[in-house]
């Protein structure tokens, strides 16, 4: 064996067991499968099975605790027939796109106003993060507190100042409530949509803007044919994460107004989990999410594409 | 004041402070209502943006009523064990799928990036299911196994970009040095990776300590609750909400994310947007 | 101390062709250069004897053994790469220890020769310094080093020296050779630089498009190129080509160009009889070009200066014949003058001529 004549030149080293286990791993196929295993194995297990399970469970009438049978399209068609369903789906896409909206519109403008550079410039970077990472359910509850009719600081200062002659029920009317609950997803999106940009925007050398100014464009024509070009893969990718979490959020929606009034603010995932978890309804309720699969198909395929391009 | 200032105020200063104004307010909103008595919270005729006598009865409510402080052990006991689970596997993960480079890594290193778009609300009825298979329903073991499906693919992601960072002749050297794949790995590769290591630990830890939807759906048992879930759950019965305390647990609750954060601010931000790049 | 032989070695990227059926035999104690333009695979073929690339097939020896299969921890050489690779979380004592370290040698051998070889390098005094707090120059030194104190049978540079400025490499150009006279030990080097190459090499193995071109003393490529390669890729500036015919006349045998016609002197004449083609290249370096007083008929060519290039030892002039361009070496004490005309007379024994078919050399 030529392995063993190699020993020779490691004093000290005998072979045995150790030796021969981490001689396996020198070989890159098995060392990588080694490594990604744990990871591979967690991911299947938790992920990759839950997900088919999940669609196949919307094709069954499992309840909690129980196993089901399979009804076939079933629970689509009550679902498609009930008017309840057309209405979450409608503020879904209508959450969606407002929030996502005015997140990147400013996110972005405070990406912008923020890069340059100014005292302070890192402390009022870590400030802005804040929103994006205090727990979501904990702001929430602020945000609930600051909707309360009669005690919200918000009213207050608008009847002192004679904007408004009366409460407001920010929570209790559907469509103030749809759009208290878009106000605080864009306040706690925006951070995510600002840093990830500002670190866009800080790799565009600033000799460009230069050769551009030389040119002759103004501010607006800077921004328009350098920034946005340059920045657009990032504004892709950036806008395509926050559309996949804002469809399926839940923790917001659920702390604040679980859904009312008069279930004009439940999402795909809030009411998926009112009818599988209180209502024990798992098929349904797995019927009720797979909605998000696509949007979740159509994230995956943007993503592919703009890593392919970087590629 | 020179026409520049002016120009300045308004295309800087002005829209700055009025996004940190919106951006900082609920927070504002939330630390002042922690110190308040209940008379002075519904009391329409003060000023609520003061506080007018702070009290220390909603801290002291929080902690002898309810079993805050269990929740926030269960929350740190989670965090912490699923952060060290998920940040050994993505380890190994990335280095493997970075630089490894065997057959199938690259299939492997996309579909665990991909695996971070899935959002729990599609995965937890399946998830609910298999936890009640696996009879780790109502227990906190089931938050330590579970947390890393979002874990995994961000620290992996995460660790990744910061191995492709690493000049590959040093791994090289190592091997002509004499060093075996797995003496390179601990010896070269992990000690240059600790900043990336340390980001996507504060990441998981963060990420683990918000989770919210499968806390909320996995544990039922009130000792078991972490704290985003007990707070709302036992805080808030029917009609009734006790605003000091739940603000004052709020607070609470976001001291050892904030604080981790702003220790770590700058490996936050090089996670984040390192993550975002690759 | 070990041979290195390589036999047909081939590397393939999927459908790239990196080495093609690479044969070379390097004996005990030499010092051989890999030199050609990048991507010809002079890299990739150094790193296939360090174990860090696959081999398609063929064979590796060293010291006539296969290594084929053995990983680089086993082979018993050392490398020291483009960007040194020092490991940024260690001091250079313990960059430099790391090899003797794993091959658990004992505490104060290790001291002795990382000392030892600190000494020969000039570095004594960076021992407890991290790579970071180290000029280019001097981290080049600690790659150097810790190659050295393993004492390997064979080291292998991959352009060591291009990361350093002009005036440094020069310098370490001499420094190592000096090493190889001391450590007596077999180096492949590997380099784009045809200088590096002439100035270090015992011999040179010029490579291109993953195939051997030529092995030879830096000389001997020199002044016989095996083809047109070569011919231009070593010396600087290159040798001018030009495409000629042959014609064959009474008074002997001529090359007749576009520009120009010259008798080719009679030793050479009768080599190119046998060749069966009437075109041919033919090259001839720049100074081998001087300047003429006056035209003489088949011997002189006129040309047109176009521009001048005054180094101070010598001049180039750029000049032109007809469309050709070509360089010649003048003395500083030259006349020529941008858009003058000047007579050039080639020294017609130092001609190469190469097949117009497959470039080699015709003899």
């Amino acid at each position: 064996m030529r392995i063993s004549e190699n020993i020779a030149i490691q004093p000290g080293k005998r072979p045995g067991r150790r030796w021969r286990w981490s001689g396996l791993l020198e070989d890159r196929t098995v060392m990588g499968m080694a490594f990604v295993a744990p990871a591979v194995g967690l991911l299947l297990l938790f992920l990759a099975y839950p997900l088919i399970l999940g669609i196949w469970l919307g094709f069954t009438d499992t309840v909690v605790g129980g196993t089901g049978e399979f009804i076939g399209l079933a629970n689509y068609i009550s679902l498609l027939n009930d008017a309840l369903f057309w209405k979450v789906t409608y503020y879904t896409f209508l959450y969606t796109g407002a929030a996502v909206f005015f997140k990147l519109l400013l996110g972005f403008a405070l990406a912008i106003v923020l890069n340059r550079e100014f005292r302070a410039k890192g402390f009022v970077r870590a400030i802005v993060l804040l929103p994006w990472i205090i727990p979501t359910v904990l702001s929430a509850i602020c945000f609930w507190w600051l909707y309360d009719t009669t005690f919200s600081g918000i009213t207050w200062v608008l009847m002192k100042i004679g904007l408004i002659g009366h409460k407001i029920d920010y929570l209790g009317d559907p469509t103030n409530a749809r759009i208290a609950l878009i106000v605080a997803n864009v306040w706690r999106g925006i951070p995510f949509f600002t840093i990830g940009l500002l670190a866009g925007l800080q790799t565009i050398n600033p000799s460009l803007y230069e050769a551009a100014s030389i040119d002759g464009a103004g501010g607006w024509h800077r921004f328009r044919h350098v920034t946005l070009p340059l920045i657009s893969p990032l504004l892709a990718v950036v806008t395509t994460f926050s559309t996949i979490w804002t469809f399926a959020d839940f923790q917001l929606i659920w702390v604040i107004t679980r859904g009312g009034p008069a279930n004009a603010t439940h999402l795909y995932g809030t009411l998926s989990f009112q009818r599988a978890i209180p209502g024990g309804q798992f098929g349904e309720g797995a019927a009720i999410s797979a909605f998000i699969l696509p949007v979740l198909m159509i994230s995956v395929w943007v993503c592919y594409k703009y890593m392919r391009r970087e590629e | 004041m020179s026409e520049k200032f002016v120009e300045r105020m308004i295309k800087f200063y002005l829209p700055l402070f009025i996004f940190l104004f919106f951006l900082l307010f609920p927070f504002y909103w939330m630390f002042i209502t922690a110190f308040k008595s209940d008379a002075e919270l519904y009391n329409l005729k003060l000023n609520p943006f003061f506080i007018h006598e702070p009290t220390f009865k909603n801290i002291l409510m929080l902690f002898k009523e309810t079993l805050f402080n269990r929740w926030m052990f269960n929350t740190f006991f989670v965090a912490i064990l699923a952060t060290i689970l998920s940040l050994s596997a993505s380890l190994l993960a990335a280095y493997a799928i970075q630089r490894v480079r065997f057959r199938g890594s690259g299939p492997i290193g996309i579909s665990i990036f991909f695996g971070y778009l899935v959002p729990p609300t599609i995965l937890f009825i399946p998830l609910a299911a298999i936890i009640f298979q696996l009879k780790i329903w109502d227990s906190l073991w089931s938050l330590v196994l579970i947390y890393p499906t979002f874990l995994i693919p961000f620290c992996t992601w995460l660790l990744m970009g910061y191995f492709k960072s690493i000049p590959k002749e040093m791994e090289e050297c190592a091997m002509i040095d004499g060093a075996s794949r797995l003496r390179v790995f601990w010896q070269i590769v992990v000690p240059l990776a600790l900043p990336g290591i340390l980001s996507a630990g504060i990441f998981a830890f963060t990420l683990s300590w918000n989770e919210y939807l499968y806390a909320l759906t996995f544990i039922s048992t009130t000792t078991l609750k972490t704290a985003p879930v007990g707070l709302i759950t036992e805080l808030v019965r029917g009609d009734v909400y006790h605003w000091g305390p739940l603000m004052t647990g709020a607070l609470l609750a976001s001291v050892p994310v904030a604080l981790v954060y702003s220790f770590f601010v700058e490996h936050y931000v090089a996670g984040m947007t390192g993550a975002l790049k690759e | 101390m070990a041979k290195v032989v390589m036999e047909k070695l081939n590397k393939h990227f999927g459908e790239v062709k990196a080495v093609r059926d690479f044969d070379l035999e390097i004996p005990d104690k030499e010092f051989v250069v890999l030199v050609g333009p990048s991507g010809c695979g002079k890299t990739t073929t150094l790193r296939m004897v360090a174990g860090l690339e696959d081999i398609t097939s063929g064979n590796i020896y060293i010291d006539d053994k296969v290594v084929n299969q053995l990983p680089p921890k086993d082979r018993d050489i050392a490398m020291v790469f483009q960007n040194y690779a020092l490991y940024p979380h260690m001091t250079v004592y313990q960059n430099m220890a790391f090899g003797l370290t794993l091959r658990k040698f004992p505490k104060a051998e290790i001291k002795q020769r990382v000392k030892e070889a600190a000494e020969i390098l000039n570095i004594g005094e960076l021992l407890e310094r991290k790579p970071k707090a180290l000029s280019g120059g001097q981290r080049q030194r600690v790659a150097v080093g810790r190659a050295i104190v393993r004492k390997p049978k064979v080291f292998l540079f991959d352009e060591p020296l291009s990361n350093l400025d002009a005036k440094l490499r020069v310098q370490m150009r001499v420094e190592l050779k000096k090493l190889h006279d001391r450590l007596q030990t077999t180096i492949i080097y590997v380099t784009h630089d045809q200088v590096e190459a002439m100035t270090m090499g015992d011999c040179i193995v010029v490579m291109k498009d993953g195939l051997k071109q030529q092995v030879g003393a830096p000389l001997e490529l020199y002044f016989r190129p095996a083809n047109k390669f070569v011919a231009g890729f070593i010396g600087s500036p290159a040798m001018n080509f030009m495409e000629g015919e042959l014609l064959s006349e009474q008074g002997g045998l001529f090359l007749q160009t576009m520009g120009f016609k010259l008798k080719i002197p009679e030793d050479k004449a009768a080599k190119l009889k046998s060749y069966p083609e009437k075109r041919v290249i033919f090259g001839i370096r720049p100074e081998d070009l001087p300047e003429a007083p006056a035209a003489i008929p088949n011997e002189t060519i006129e040309v047109v200066v176009e521009v001048l290039e005054p180094l101070g030892s010598e001049v180039y002039l750029d000049v032109k014949v007809g469309e050709t361009s070509l360089i010649a070496r003048a003395e500083p004490t030259t006349k020529a003058k941008p858009h003058f005309k000047l007579y050039l007379q080639p020294v017609l024994e130092n001609m190469r001529f190469f097949s117009i078919r497959d470039e080699k050399a015709l003899f």
